[in-house]
C-alpha cells in the first residue's frame, strides 16, 4: 500500500529524464504559479530535511533507483488523507523542475484514501502501535504531524 | 464592443518578432546553445514566436554585462534615475494600447484588463520609484558634538530577478523599477510561459537605459533560472513563484550568503459579514464585486480571494446573488473588450485547474456554479478556458487549503467574528485577505487579527504602488511595493566620523 503511485506516462518520462539527468527526486510544491504540482530535481538538488516528509518511493521500468516523493510536513497536514497519483500532461515551464525543457509537466492526480487503506497505511507507518487500534474516522481529517519520518535525501 | 486584431495579422496594433535572442550588453545576443523553444499564445494555443533557450553560458554573459554597467549606473545621480524611470513610463503610456495588446497575447488574460490595471499599474510604479528615490534621504546621528554617524544608501550592484507569467510586464515592473531606482544592474529571466512581452517591451525603452543596466536571459528554471539564482556573482535574488522554488533558491543564497526577496502566493480569505447585506445600496454591489474578484486574471493572482467567508446570517442570500454576479462574467476572445475573462496561462495550468476540481467533487464540495473547462469553438477552440467556478464546501477541504491559481473560489460559512477569524487563519499562508463591513470597529479588529501581509477592506484587488506588499507564513519573506521596498536593494553605508582631534587615550 502506497501513499503515490505513478502513471505509466510519468514512469516512462521518468526513465528518459534519469538518463539525462541521473536519480530524480520529486518534492511537492505549494503557493502560487507553478505551485500545487510536484517539482522534479536531479536527486540530491533540492535539500530535504526535518520539515519533510517522505510519502513514498517511486518505480519504474528503466529507472534504477527509486524516486523520492517528498512534501513539507506542514502540507501534509493537509493532504494526508488523499493518495496521489503523478501524472504528466503537455506543458510549459515549472519553476526549476527538469522535465519542463522537454515541452511537458508532471501533475498530481488526487484521490480519497478508503477507511480501510487509512487504517493499512497508519498500521504501516507506525508498526510500534497496536495494529488494532482504529482511528480510520479520525485520521480523515487529521491534522497530526505525519509519521513518516524525515530522510535525508 | 470592440476587438484587437490579434498580433502580427493585418489592422493589428502590435506585433511580435518570429525570434527574440537573449538581450545582453544593449544587444540581441544568440544562446550558446543554439536552440530555441516555441512560445504559444493561451489564447489558440499556437506559437506565435520563439524564444531562445538560455543556458549557464547566457547568464555569465549577462553577468559580464551587468558587473560591466553597474559602477556607472550606481554612480548616476538620484535625478538621472529618476529621469530614466519617468521616461520609461512616458514611453510606455505612450504605447499603452500596444503593449495591453501584447500582453493578451501573451498571456490569455483580457485587454480589458490590461488597458484598466497591467499597464496604467505599470506606468504609475515607474513614476512612484522615480519620486521615491529622489525624495529618499540618509540619516545622521550625532552621537557626541565631536562625532557623527551618517547612513548612506548605496545599490547592491548585481541583482538577479526571476518573473512570474501571471502578470509579465507588472511583476517585472515591482521588482525593476526599485532595483534601477536604487542604482542596481539586474539580470532577469523572465517565465518561460510568458517570455515574449517583456522584449517588446525592451523594443520600446532601450534607448533610454544604458547598455548591461538590464539584461534578460530567456529559458527554462532548470536550464537559466538555476545558474542565476544560484551565481555567487549575484548580490541578491528576488523571486515570485512556489514554495518549493522558493525553499529552493534561498537554498542556493545560503551557499553564497546573499539575500532573498520571495513572494510564493496564498489562500487568500474574502470575508463578508452579516451586515453587508443590511441595506440594498452601492455598499452592497461592491461587496459582490469584491467576491468575482476571484475571477480576476482567470484566478492567476497570487492574492486570488480564492475562499470566501460568509457569515451564517446572510449566507443564501448573499451567495445567490454572488452565483448570479458571477454568471453574468463574459468569456471569450481576450482581445475583445467586453471580455471579463479570458484563457488560463497554460496547458498545464488547465489541467491542474481541472484536477483541483476533481478532488473538489471526490471530497463533497458542492458546484454553484461553472465547474469544467470552457469549451470555446472558432479561433479559440485550441485555447485554455476555464468556467468561473464556485465550490461550496469546508476549510478543511484540499480546495480550500491550495492554492489552484484559476477562476475557482471555495465558500464556506461562519458563525461570529471568532469564528471568521479561526478560518481565516487556519491555511499555510497569509499574503492578502479582504475584508467587508459596515462595521469600522469590526473592520479594524478582523484587519488586525488575520495573519495576511495584505489586508483590503471594503476593496479587493488593488494594487497602488505605494502600499507594501508581501506575506506572512508560508507566503514569502520581504515586501514589495512602497518606499521600503528601495531597502531591499540597497546596502546601508554608515561613516562613523570623528571631528574630535584629541586621543582617547588607550595606547
Amino acid at each position: 500500500m502506497s501513499r503515490v503511485e505513478l502513471t505509466d506516462a510519468a514512469g516512462e518520462l521518468l526513465a528518459r529524464l534519469t538518463a539525462l539527468h541521473g536519480p530524480l527526486m520529486f518534492h511537492q510544491s505549494g503557493g502560487c504559479c507553478d505551485g500545487s504540482s510536484p517539482m522534479c530535481y536531479p536527486r540530491g538538488d533540492f535539500r530535504t530535511g526535518a520539515s519533510d516528509v517522505l510519502l513514498g518511493e517511486l518505480t519504474a521500468p528503466g529507472v534504477p533507483e527509486p524516486v523520492r516523493f517528498w512534501m513539507s510536513a506542514s502540507q501534509y497536514a493537509y493532504w494526508s488523507h488523499t493518495h496521489l497519483t503523478v501524472d504528466v500532461v503537455p506543458g510549459r515551464g515549472g519553476g526549476f523542475s527538469v522535465e519542463a525543457p522537454e515541452g511537458v509537466r508532471f501533475l498530481i492526480r488526487s484521490r480519497l484514501l478508503t477507511d480501510e487503506e487509512l487504517r493499512t497505511l497508519e498500521a504501516e507507518d507506525n508498526p510500534e502501535d497496536n495494529p488494532g487500534d482504529e482511528q480510520g474516522e479520525a485520521s480523515r481529517t487529521d491534522r497530526a504531524a505525519p509519521s513518516t519520518g524525515p530522510r535525508p535525501d | 464592443m470592440s476587438r484587437y486584431a490579434a498580433p502580427g495579422t493585418a489592422d493589428a496594433v502590435m506585433s511580435y518578432q518570429s525570434r527574440y535572442d537573449h538581450w545582453i550588453g544593449g544587444a540581441y545576443t544568440p544562446p550558446a546553445g543554439g536552440q530555441y523553444f516555441e512560445n504559444p499564445s493561451p489564447v489558440n494555443g499556437q506559437p506565435f514566436t520563439e524564444i531562445a533557450r538560455g543556458t549557464a553560458a547566457d547568464v555569465e554573459a549577462a553577468l559580464d554585462a551587468a558587473h560591466a554597467a553597474a559602477p556607472g549606473w550606481a554612480a548616476t545621480s538620484a535625478g538621472e534615475r529618476a529621469l530614466v524611470l519617468n521616461r520609461i513610463a512616458d514611453r510606455m503610456e505612450e504605447n499603452l494600447e500596444r503593449l495591453a495588446v501584447a500582453e493578451s497575447w501573451e498571456n490569455g488574460k483580457p485587454v480589458r484588463e490590461t488597458l484598466a490595471a497591467d499597464l496604467p499599474l505599470a506606468v504609475d510604479h515607474f513614476r512612484y520609484f522615480a519620486g521615491a528615490i529622489r525624495a529618499q534621504e540618509g540619516t545622521l546621528s550625532e552621537i557626541d558634538p565631536d562625532t557623527v554617524a551618517y547612513h548612506f544608501h548605496e545599490p547592491l550592484g548585481v541583482v538577479a530577478q526571476i518573473i512570474p507569467w501571471n502578470f509579465p510586464l507588472l511583476m517585472a515592473t515591482w521588482k525593476l523599477a526599485p532595483a534601477l531606482a536604487a542604482g542596481n544592474a539586474v539580470v532577469l529571466k523572465p517565465a518561460e510561459q510568458t517570455p515574449a512581452s517583456i522584449h517588446y517591451w525592451m523594443s520600446l525603452i532601450a534607448d533610454l537605459l544604458p547598455p548591461g543596466v538590464i539584461n534578460i536571459v530567456n529559458g527554462f528554471g532548470a536550464e537559466a533560472g538555476k545558474p542565476l539564482a544560484s551565481s555567487a556573482r549575484v548580490a541578491k535574488v528576488a523571486f515570485t513563484g512556489e514554495t518549493t522554488t522558493g525553499r529552493l533558491i534561498m537554498q542556493y543564497a545560503s551557499e553564497n550568503l546573499k539575500p532573498v526577496t520571495l513572494e510564493l502566493g496564498g489562500k487568500s480569505p474574502n470575508i463578508f459579514f452579516d451586515d453587508v447585506s443590511a441595506e440594498q445600496d452601492d455598499f452592497l454591489d461592491k461587496a459582490l464585486e469584491g467576491f468575482t474578484m476571484f475571477a480576476l486574471n482567470q484566478g492567476e493572482v497570487c492574492t486570488c480571494p480564492s475562499r470566501a467567508l460568509i457569515q451564517r446570517g446572510h449566507y443564501r442570500d448573499f451567495l445567490d446573488a454572488a452565483v448570479a454576479r458571477t454568471e453574468q462574467i463574459v468569456q471569450g476572445n481576450p482581445l475583445d473588450t467586453e471580455t471579463m475573462i479570458g484563457a488560463q496561462a497554460s496547458n498545464d495550468q488547465l489541467e491542474k485547474i481541472l484536477a483541483y476540481l476533481d478532488i473538489g467533487a471526490q471530497e463533497g464540495a458542492k458546484v454553484l456554479t461553472g465547474g469544467a473547462r470552457a469549451e470555446l469553438d472558432g479561433e479559440l477552440a485550441g485555447g485554455y478556458y476555464v468556467r468561473p467556478t464556485i465550490l461550496e464546501g469546508a476549510n478543511h477541504m484540499r480546495v480550500f487549503q491550495e492554492e489552484i491559481f484559476g477562476p475557482v473560489v471555495a465558500v464556506t460559512g461562519f458563525d461570529d467574528y471568532a469564528d471568521a477569524m479561526k478560518i481565516a487563519n487556519d491555511t499555510l499562508y497569509g499574503l492578502g485577505a479582504g475584508v467587508w463591513t459596515r462595521d469600522g470597529s469590526t473592520a479594524y479588529r478582523a484587519g488586525r487579527a488575520i495573519q495576511a501581509g495584505r489586508v483590503w477592506t471594503n476593496c479587493y484587488h488593488a494594487y497602488p504602488a505605494h502600499a507594501a506588499f508581501g506575506g506572512y507564513k508560508q507566503s514569502g519573506i520581504g515586501r514589495e511595493n512602497h518606499r521600503m521596498m528601495l531597502a531591499h536593494y540597497q546596502q546601508t553605508k554608515n561613516l562613523l566620523v570623528s571631528y574630535s582631534p584629541k586621543k582617547l587615550g588607550f595606547f
